[in-house]
Parts: structure tokens; C-alpha cells; sequence
């Protein structure tokens, strides 16, 4: 960014470029009468707008715009995220009038375009993941476990079995994972990996009981790595009246390759906003649905779009035994509309390149880089690969200052510090759609800053240097936080 | 440098009779855990006059990586919190075993102790952790 103080620094803020008596608009004369302010203690006169002309305004917040670092600015590996590029086509599908200009209370008989569409989206996504009750409803990945609980519970206690109150989660899990099973009132127990990152499956078993109402689990596990298990953990739950829940957080590395349904899942939830290339990380809003079995399919959020008797009558209904409505309407239909786009551009053989492609691109970063750094459990990864900056911490450089030098390098940091099971982790996750030659430049940036931790580790230490605002203090931010300007 | 007039848990808090006839024990965290947890933001501790029960949850502490469940070192009840940390924080990482103390605790059970490590013990139990 330009430095030097002009209106390009962003460093200075809008109240601090404040003139008195500048004005940004000229207001007409009013042609009401004036009214006496009522005597209010709501209403201020001490209200501290900044005074700036309007060039100011707009020079300020689009030079804010232009820090943004984003999918359409920079490589993105921000592991277990699936930054993958989300292609303009999508957006031109989304803002078609037919779909961008609709109300939701419109009749029916207005929308059977819209409503065909999501009909169509429920099959894909069913066909993709072998679970053909879907529901779209449900606006992020953890709202999206938080229904599959849910569903649980309600599966459960329709049998009239109320005593299962325990989830086992892996411990590899995401941390929303346990937060939804509480969430829906169960009980979490962990269940530790093996030394190959695995469920470990004697400890599963040990606590797979009458008791146990099911398991949340994520395949490939955040590990990056497929449980070479996971028959027999569908199979110890199953066994023990249990249900198994599948986290799709990671189903990048599965697309058009592996129907989780097949492998014994009973009910999952999709991330459109990762593995269907939706906006997401502050472009959102999200989209999280879940996809269930034909046993729990009466059981999904409410609505879902039927197909009437055969006919070309789309409509929207609630499942006999549906948990509810989990959000208004469709859920965030514009994020549904982007995800349809992405997988009738793709068709069949293009899901089947988007797994293939993401797995061969963390395996390359994987094996250009196993002389650097340490990889704890080595094995082929799926569509990411786990580093530890142990080495590296060996001589002074933390996981942390690996991560904000690769900033300097124009790369976004990897997910630091989880898996929680990883010390010092760097989660990597490049996804399909960045070129070998943007692979071998952060192969190179890593490689580079390796050498830096021997040579000038003090340059590492104190990364990012090229970034408008550098190191910042985060401890002293959380301890004595500075949450308002005030008038110098 | 672990002092060897206190016991350790495996979840990396210590406890120390102060005083054998009053029953009395302060309690902390160990260097061990503030090097792992990083710059302390935030504890949430019990207040004064709750019980707690040995190696249950007891409380949080939030770093700048992690928030983290604080287990009792021993059962009893709360007789001082260390009011310092509200605003001072850092005095656990900087202090972990003088003045970033957490509680002060009135021992139900002081037999209870035996069951937690010497600081040898605690030596040789980190030195096995990654």
C-alpha cells in the first residue's frame, strides 16, 4: 500500500482526517417548517461524525478494499477450509432475474423454475453423497450438524429409546463438532486416534454401549487423512444401535469418488460454501445441507421441494417427523442457485477432477517438502497435508512465525495450530484449482523460509513486514483491548 | 524447576499446603502449561466458597491459541481467588508458580494429595509429553 499520508494510508482513519466544517454533500433547503428538538436524553449533540468531503470518503474505504486478501487475489491454502475459486459463472446464474427477482411467499405456481432447480439440487447432492434425503434449509456447516443431532435425537427417541445421551467424537474432530452434539443435549465422550491417526478402534469399542446415541465424524479426518477404519467404526456404532454422523467439511478429497452413504454414514452435512465453490470467509452467507438415509429422511429440516405425483408440480413440504424449520424459507437460495451452476458446469467427469486434482496437489506439497518440514502421520494424504513446525521450533521459529512470513511471501497462512493432536500444525490444503506453477512458488516460499530460520531467524520472528499493519500484539490486544476511537 | 514443596496433576496444575493444622492450599498452573498455552488472556476461575472435587473441571484459561479447562487439584472448598489475574493476566505466564497463583482452597481431604505427582514425577511425566 502507498505510505506517505496521503488518502490512499489507511493507517489514518476517517475521524482522523476530519476538518471541521468540511462538508460531503449540500443538503437542500428543507421545505418543512422547522420542529423544536424534543427534550430527549436519546438524542445527542456531542455526536462525532467525521467532517471530510466526499473524493475522501470514497478514496478511503476503496484503498480498505483493496487490502483485502482474497481467493481472487492471492493462493489461499487455508487448510480444512477449501478455498477453492469460485467461478464467475455462478454469479451470473445467481443473479438471472428468474431466480435473483423472486419472493419466497410467491405462489408456487411463480416459482416452479426455482423450486425444479433446488428439486435438482437435492438429487445431485443425494446422488453424490449416497444419501438420498436431503434437505437445503440449513445456512452453515455447523447449523447443518447441529439439525444432523438433531435428527438423531429424534430418530432415537421416536423408537422410544431415550437412553442413548452420549456422542462419541474423534479427537481429531472439528471443534464445532462437540459444540452441536452439546448443543442438541448429548453428552461428548472422546474418542482417541490411533498412531495412524485413525479412530482407535478398541477405545470405540469400549464405549459403544446401549448409552451411545451415535458418532460425529469426519472423512478424511481433519488429519487430512482417509481412517482406513471406517468400515468397522460404521460397523462397532451400528452394532451397538448407534447412528454415524459424517462432518462433510472435508468432502473435496471425495467428490464422485466415494458415497459416504455406502460406507455405512447415516446422515452428513454438506459445506456448498467449501466443496461447491460458494463465497465464503466473509463473502458468505453459507450453506450447509444435510443429506440422510431413506430411514431418517422423515426426519430432515422442513422444507424440502417434492415432486408431485410424477408430474412437472414442484412444492415445497415438511417430512412427517421433521426436527422443524431451521431457518426461513429455502435456507440462503442464492448460495444454492452458485452451487447447481458448479455441478451442471462439472457434470460427472468434472466432480470426479475436482477429488483427483486436490489430492495430487496436497501430495505434491507433501512430498516437496518432506525434507523441511515434519509430517507426523506419513501417510498419502487426501486434499490436505498436516505439517509440524517442530523442526523448525527446534531453532527459535514457531508454527505461528512461519505463518505470517508466508504474508510477506503473498501467500495466505495456512490453518496454524490445529488439528489440536499436531503439535505446532500447518494445515495445507492448496485444492484443485491453483496451477503447478503457484504450487512450486509456495513450495519455494516454504523451502525459503526454512533457510531464513537458520540464517536470520530473527527475520522470520518478526514477520510480516510487507503487510500494511506488521506484527500486531495479541495478547496485549485481548488483555487490554482499545475498542473506540476517542477525540485526542 | 519444579519446586519440590508441591504436588502435580497430569493436567498440569499444582497445589501446596501452606498450612498443615488450617488445611490450607494454594493452587496454580505449572510453567509447563503456560509455555504450552502461550500468552494468557483470560481465566475464569471459581469464586469463593464454591467446592470443587478432585481433577474435575474447575474453571477455563484462554491464551491467544486456545481456551483450556482448569482441573481441581484437589477437593475443597474456595477460600481466595487470586483477584490479580482479572487484570494481569500475564502474571501466570510471567509468575506460574508465585504470584500468578489461582486459589486458594480449605482441603476436604488432604490425603487426597498422595494421589498426584512429585515434581520429579512431574519432571519425568513432561518430559514424555511431546
Amino acid at each position: 500500500m502507498a505510505r506517505g499520508g496521503g488518502t490512499r494510508d489507511t493507517s489514518k482513519l476517517l475521524m482522523e482526517r476530519s476538518v471541521p466544517g468540511r462538508v460531503g454533500a449540500v443538503l437542500p433547503e428543507s421545505d418543512v417548517p422547522p420542529q423544536a428538538m424534543p427534550d430527549d436524553p436519546l438524542l445527542r449533540r456531542d455526536l462525532q461524525l467525521p467532517e471530510v468531503s466526499e473524493p475522501e470518503v470514497v478514496q478511503y474505504f476503496t484503498a480498505l478494499s483493496q487490502l483485502n486478501f482474497s481467493i481472487d487475489t492471492h493462493f489461499y491454502p487455508l487448510g480444512s477450509c477449501t478455498m477453492k475459486y469460485n467461478p464467475k459463472i455462478n454469479d451470473e446464474a445467481a443473479f438471472q432475474p428468474g431466480f435473483a427477482a423472486i419472493h419466497p411467499l410467491q405462489p408456487g405456481e411463480q416459482s416452479q423454475g426455482a423450486l425444479e432447480m433446488l428439486h435438482r439440487l437435492q438429487g445431485y447432492l443425494g446422488e453424490i453423497t449416497g444419501l438420498p434425503g436431503v434437505s437445503l434449509s440449513t445456512l452453515a456447516g455447523a447449523h447443518g450438524e447441529f439439525a444432523g443431532m438433531l435428527m438423531m435425537r429424534a430418530y432415537h427417541h421416536a423408537r422410544g429409546d431415550t437412553a442413548r445421551l452420549k456422542v462419541a467424537i474423534p479427537d481429531s474432530a472439528h471443534g464445532t463438532n462437540p459444540a452441536s452434539a452439546a448443543m442438541a443435549g448429548f453428552e461428548v465422550v472422546t474418542v482417541a486416534s490411533d498412531d495412524q491417526g485413525n479412530v482407535d478402534l478398541e477405545a470405540l469399542h469400549d464405549l459403544a454401549g446401549p448409552d451411545l446415541a451415535g458418532i460425529m465424524i469426519t472423512l478424511p479426518s481433519t488429519l487430512g487423512l482417509f481412517d482406513t477404519g471406517i468400515l468397522d467404526v460404521c460397523r462397532i456404532v451400528h452394532e451397538a444401535g448407534g447412528l454415524v454422523y459424517g462432518d462433510g467439511a472435508n468432502m473435496n478429497a471425495l467428490l464422485g469418488r466415494v458415497k459416504l452413504g455406502a460406507l455405512g454414514f447415516d446422515v452428513i452435512h454438506l459445506n456448498l460454501h467449501k466443496t461447491f465453490s460458494t463465497p465464503h470467509g466473509g463473502g458468505g452467507p453459507g450453506a450447509g445441507p444435510v443429506c440422510v438415509s431413506e430411514e431418517l429422511a422423515s426426519y430432515l429440516p422442513s422444507p424440502v421441494v417434492a415432486r408431485n405425483g410424477g408430474g412437472a408440480e414442484y412444492s415445497l413440504s415438511t417430512p412427517a417427523n421433521s426436527i422443524g424449520k431451521m431457518s426461513s424459507f429455502h435456507g440462503n437460495f442464492g448460495v444454492l442457485v452458485r452451487a447447481y451452476t458448479y455441478i451442471r458446469t462439472l457434470g460427472k467427469e468434472g466432480i470426479e477432477s475436482i477429488s483427483a486434482n486436490a489430492v495430487l496437489n496436497a501430495n505434491y506439497l507433501m512430498e516437496s517438502l518432506r525434507d523441511k518440514y515434519l509430517i507426523p502421520y506419513d501417510r498419502t494424504c487426501m486434499h490436505e497435508v498436516v505439517f509440524s513446525a517442530d523442526w523448525q521450533r527446534a531453532r527459535g521459529v514457531s508454527g505461528l512465525e512461519i505463518a505470517k512470513r508466508l504474508l510477506d511471501y503473498g501467500f495466505h497462512a495456512p490453518t496454524m495450530y490445529f488439528p489440536l493432536i499436531v503439535h505446532e500444525a500447518l494445515m495445507v490444503e492448496p485444492t484443485e484449482s491453483e496451477t503447478k506453477e503457484t504450487l512450486d512458488a509456495f513450495i519455494q516460499a516454504m523451502r525459503d523460509i526454512d533457510r531464513e530460520a537458520d540464517e536470520d531467524p530473527d527475520l522470520v520472528r518478526n514477520a510480516p513486514h510487507t503487510t500494511p499493519v506488521s506484527r500486531l500484539d495479541e495478547a496485549r490486544a485481548a488483555r487490554h483491548p482499545d475498542l473506540r476511537w476517542q477525540r485526542p | 524447576m519444579n519446586p519440590d514443596d508441591r504436588k502435580y496433576t497430569s493436567e498440569h496444575e499444582w497445589i501446596k499446603v501452606e498450612d498443615g493444622d488450617t488445611e490450607r492450599a494454594l493452587a496454580g498452573i505449572t510453567v509447563y502449561a503456560q509455555d504450552q498455552l502461550g500468552d494468557i488472556v483470560y481465566f475464569e476461575l471459581p469464586q469463593v466458597g464454591d467446592s470443587l472435587k478432585q481433577l474435575e473441571k474447575m474453571g477455563e484459561v484462554e491464551s491467544v491459541k486456545a481456551v483450556s479447562d482448569l482441573f481441581a487439584p484437589a477437593s475443597g472448598s474456595v477460600v481466595e481467588v487470586n483477584e490479580r489475574l482479572a487484570n494481569e493476566p500475564e502474571l501466570a505466564n510471567e509468575d506460574p508458580f508465585g504470584e500468578g497463583w489461582l486459589l486458594r482452597v480449605s482441603l476436604s481431604d488432604p490425603a487426597e494429595l498422595d494421589k498426584l505427582m512429585s515434581a520429579e514425577e512431574y519432571e519425568t511425566y513432561t518430559a514424555g509429553l511431546h
